[in-house]
């Protein structure tokens, strides 16, 4: 069990800090526990993988790290942001400066072109046109899809569309990926291709990557693996990249 | 913000093709209730405006004190007489007065391809007529002669009613008068009547007095005095108004019941409209609860969803209230119906007259149902948790 993980804080190289935290939903007058009083901490730089069962709150925790969700209790620190204490609009502002997604199914707006769904997140800047141009040019060639740019999704093969994906991930320049099932719609090779994409951004350069796979291959591109099951951190297992 | 708007509602925008048939409903739903609002109001003002632009400021009519209309009055030669020598009173080039006692009745005339009778008006009038109202000209045929059973038709009634042509014989009193010309009065509600010459009809209806006088003032302003000066004179009771104000006053209540009609039809259908709209932008919403939840994932705020699902509503309630509008421009304006008066229980013929401030009325109510109908989608689209609506995948 990784120390640095279960509560013992290291501040300075802490990105993502939960303490206590707690997630529940009603559901008719029950209410159901997801999470229960979890503590965790994730380095700047790492890659964690999550597995577990389903209906373990793996979903729940990655929604929690990035904002999308807020906790029944207990604090969620990103950075010098607390999330738990964010109204939904300033924790849409702060998603949109801070994190980037990515998604089983991609999520990519099939009216737009590959270069326009990665300028989207560029829209809550406040860069102008031509700089929006040159940051979507960059983050497809990181993905190296520079030459499928005018494409629409539909036009795009699954591998192609989840790297578009990530390139929208990136275009900001967050600190944190959150990346749930990056690999769950692609075949074997196409997901090694997506997992080594991802090692590259986290190994050169620098993003932390919080990654919910049911995967065991997925899992090995991480660092870093824990399990949850039944709303609790059962078990850490260190993989080096 | 005004970025994210532009952003998520030009993507609503260009995703309509794919959505076409529940986008359609909207469109064709409110063209539906601007067209047939726009042409029954284009009804009621025709008929407003047909009414209303009968007379002039500086005509004055006369009838008997208390008469609601010409069909009730009465006005003996005696008095006729001392009104037109009263003081405002405009003369002629020959110095007598401009002043024309007119019998009014109703005969039986037919519509084109019906049996039905229909109460036309005929006016017992003089040939100085055409001095006295100078909008008034013949455009075919010749003026009745004086003494001699003959009848002018307007225009209107000539369009409306059947067997009204030069040469055709009208039913009048004893018998039928031929008809010997075609006048038209610019569109107003003289337009719908027979004109035929007043001794002939004293003869042929053996009445002897007159239903109104109308008199040409000296001018707008002389009404005051020509109207003191009758209403002060203890031997006559007579009423008198300017011309233009006693006919308006005809058209109000059935103006109101056709306006009231027009607006009644578009509240009914524009709640079915509404129901639709509503229909179609929560399936709008629902077929986009990925893409609008990604977006708010990706950090774009609620506001700019809800104005965007608002401003698509409003684009395709716009679209079809520019088709409504326009099938109703088309279709209706200067259209020419006659219809019951029963102010005076006579046929007035008239055309639909779509104007442009009732486009922008059918442009407001598309507005107010695209509004309506796309709120309460666009409140749920911006409500829905981002990360339940995300694995709606």
């Amino acid at each position: 069990m990784n120390k640095e993980r279960f509560g013992e804080i290291d501040v300075a190289e802490t990105l993502v800090r939960l303490e206590g935290v707690a997630k529940s939903y009603r559901r008719g007058n029950q209410d159901i526990a997801v999470l229960d009083a979890l503590n965790l901490n994730i380095e700047r730089g790492d890659f964690l993988a999550l597995m577990g069962p389903s209906g373990s709150g793996k979903s729940t925790l990655l929604n929690l790290v990035g904002g999308l969700d807020k906790p029944t209790r207990g604090s969620i620190t990103v950075g010098d942001a607390r999330l738990d204490q964010m109204s939904g609009g300033q924790l849409a502002r702060w998603r949109a400066h801070h994190v980037g997604f990515v998604f089983q199914f991609y999520n990519l707006l099939g009216v737009l072109s590959a270069e326009k769904n990665v300028e989207v997140p560029l829209l809550l800047t406040k860069l102008s046109k031509a700089q929006r141009r040159k940051h979507v040019a960059t983050a497809l060639d990181v993905v190296g899809l520079a030459d499928r740019a005018r494409h629409k999704p539909s036009e795009l093969s699954g591998g192609q569309a989840q790297r578009v994906a990530i390139a929208r991930a990136l275009v900001g320049d967050p600190d944190l990926l959150v990346c749930d099932e990056p690999t769950g719609d692609l075949d074997r090779s196409t997901a090694d291709e997506i997992l080594n994409l991802l090692q590259v951004l986290n190994r050169d350069h620098g993003k932390t990557i919080v990654m919910v796979t049911h995967d065991p291959k997925a899992a090995e591109a991480a660092r870093q693996t824990l399990h949850l099951d039944k709303g609790k951190l059962v078990e850490a297992q260190g993989v080096a990249a | 913000m005004i970025q994210q708007i532009y952003a998520v509602t030009a993507m609503n925008l260009r995703s309509i093709p794919s959505r076409l048939g529940t986008s359609a409903v909207i469109v064709i739903g409110i063209a539906g209730v601007v067209g047939v609002m726009v042409a029954l109001l284009a009804m009621g003002a025709g008929f407003q405006a047909t009414l209303a632009s009968t007379g002039e400021d500086d005509r004055a009519i006369v009838m008997r004190s208390g008469s609601l209309d010409e069909l009730s009055s009465v006005v003996i030669r005696e008095h006729a007489a001392i009104l037109a020598e009263a003081p405002g009173v405009a003369s002629n080039s020959a110095g007598e007065p401009l002043a024309i006692g007119e019998l009014f009745m109703l005969t039986n005339v037919a519509k084109h391809d019906a049996v039905e009778p229909n109460n036309v008006v005929v006016r017992g009038t003089t040939p100085q007529v055409l001095n006295l109202r100078h909008e008034a000209r013949l455009v075919e045929g010749r003026m009745f002669q004086p003494g001699v059973r003959e009848v002018v038709v307007g225009i209107g009634a000539q369009r409306q009613f059947s067997g009204l042509q030069i040469g055709d014989l009208v039913e009048v009193r004893e018998g039928a008068w031929p008809i010997v010309g075609v006048f038209e009065t610019g569109g107003d509600v003289h337009e719908s009547e027979i004109w035929v010459d007043r001794e002939a009809l004293v003869t042929a209806s053996r009445r002897s007095a007159w239903n109104s006088v109308t008199v040409q003032l000296e001018d707008a302003a002389s009404f005051t005095t020509f109207k003191d000066a009758i209403t002060s004179d203890p031997r006559l009771k007579l009423q008198v108004q300017r011309e233009p104000d006693y006919y308006a006053s005809r058209s109000e209540a059935m103006g109101q019941m056709i306006t009231g009609l027009g607006y009644t039809v578009a509240v009914i259908m524009g709640i079915g409209a509404l129901f639709g709209a509503l229909n179609t932008m929560y399936a709008a919403v629902a077929t986009r609860t990925v893409e609008i939840a990604t977006l708010r994932a990706l950090g774009f705020g609620s506001v700019p969803v809800v104005i965007s699902v608002l401003l698509e509503a409003l684009v395709l309630a716009l679209l079809g209230a520019l088709i409504g509008g326009a099938l109703a421009y088309l279709f209706f304006n200067g259209y020419s119906v006659s219809t019951l008066n029963f102010q005076t229980f006579s046929q007035v013929a008239f055309a639909f007259r779509v104007s442009g401030a009732l486009l922008v009325q059918g442009m407001i109510v598309a507005c107010l149902i695209g509004l309506v109908g796309g709120l309460f989608p666009a409140v749920r689209a911006a409500r829905m948790p981002v990360a339940d609506a995300l694995r709606a995948s």
